[in-house]
């Protein structure tokens, strides 16, 4: 398994940079994963991460559908705050694998 | 390797048949293309244009009839005669609809409205519309021009794009 010093610290994550074991996951790190994709995160960014994490936990699916119907933004403000593949570069900020999901 | 430096940058996705599996088939690799972020354009043609048009869009139906594919709940094969009688289609294609929803398959006009929202455009053929007799206020409001088959083709031009139709 691999391994990446993020803000100084050891995580572990896949050969694609996405974590694999999420609790190691902070709102520090993802700060600074984040930066490396061009996104500087808000406080919606947050609320967008923490309900992705809280739905992985769950073992539901991540869909775009799902964050739509999140009330915390619709599908084009998701587009917008992680420009151009969102599901993906929310997850790899999120601290969580990469869906698997379809839709 | 050819794929990684030559990655998938706009797929263009004909849609011509309006049975809920085509449809969904091209709303799927449409909606797809869109969340890896490729630019995506749809077309949407014969009798593909029921999944545009207001009034269908959302009661599309699948073939019960001569199609050897389709099973009863349990697994079954599905008789084609029991598909002949009426409203088995109608419950049949709710049914299914309803399983697509379970999974978070949205219905279509909430699909291409995702689409849409991730900056996917959708077209309609000149053609089929004058075939059908339908005028672009028959059409959902999304949908962003009636295209002739050439000018569609002058927006599918560039560098790693595809055609695909389903």
């Amino acid at each position: 398994m691999a391994q990446k010093i993020i803000a100084g610290i050891t995580v572990d994550v896949n050969e694609e940079g996405y974590f694999t074991n999420p609790a190691q996951w902070t709102r520090e790190l993802a700060k600074e994963v984040a930066k490396e994709e061009g996104i500087q995160l808000t406080d919606t960014h947050y609320a967008v991460l923490e309900f992705l994490r809280e739905r992985f936990a769950k073992g539901e699916n991540l869909t775009i559908r799902s964050v739509g119907n999140s009330g915390i933004i619709d599908i084009k403000g998701f587009y917008g705050l992680f420009p151009g593949a969102p599901m993906k570069k929310a997850a790899k900020v999120a601290g969580i694998p990469k869906p698997a999901s379809c839709v | 390797m050819a794929n990684e430096e030559f990655p998938l940058k706009k797929v263009c996705i004909i849609c011509a048949k309006g049975t809920i599996e085509d449809v969904y088939a091209a709303l799927v690799m449409s909606n797809g293309a869109v969340m890896e972020g490729i630019e995506t354009k749809m077309f949407f043609t014969f009798f593909g244009l029921d999944a545009i048009t207001k009034k269908t869009m959302n009661s599309l139906h699948t073939g019960v009839v001569g199609n050897p594919a389709m099973r009863m709940p349990g697994g079954l094969p599905f008789p084609t005669l029991l598909g002949i009688i009426p409203g088995v289609e109608t419950g049949v294609s709710a049914m299914m609809r309803s399983q697509m929803d379970k999974l978070d398959i949205p219905p279509v006009k909430e699909f291409l409205e995702m689409i849409e929202a991730g900056g996917g455009e959708v077209y309609a053929c000149k053609l089929a519309m004058d075939m059908f007799k339908l005028k672009k206020e028959d059409l959902w409001e999304g949908v962003k021009e009636v295209l002739t088959v050439g000018q569609f083709y002058e927006k599918c031009g560039g560098l790693q794009t595809q055609i695909i139709f389903t």
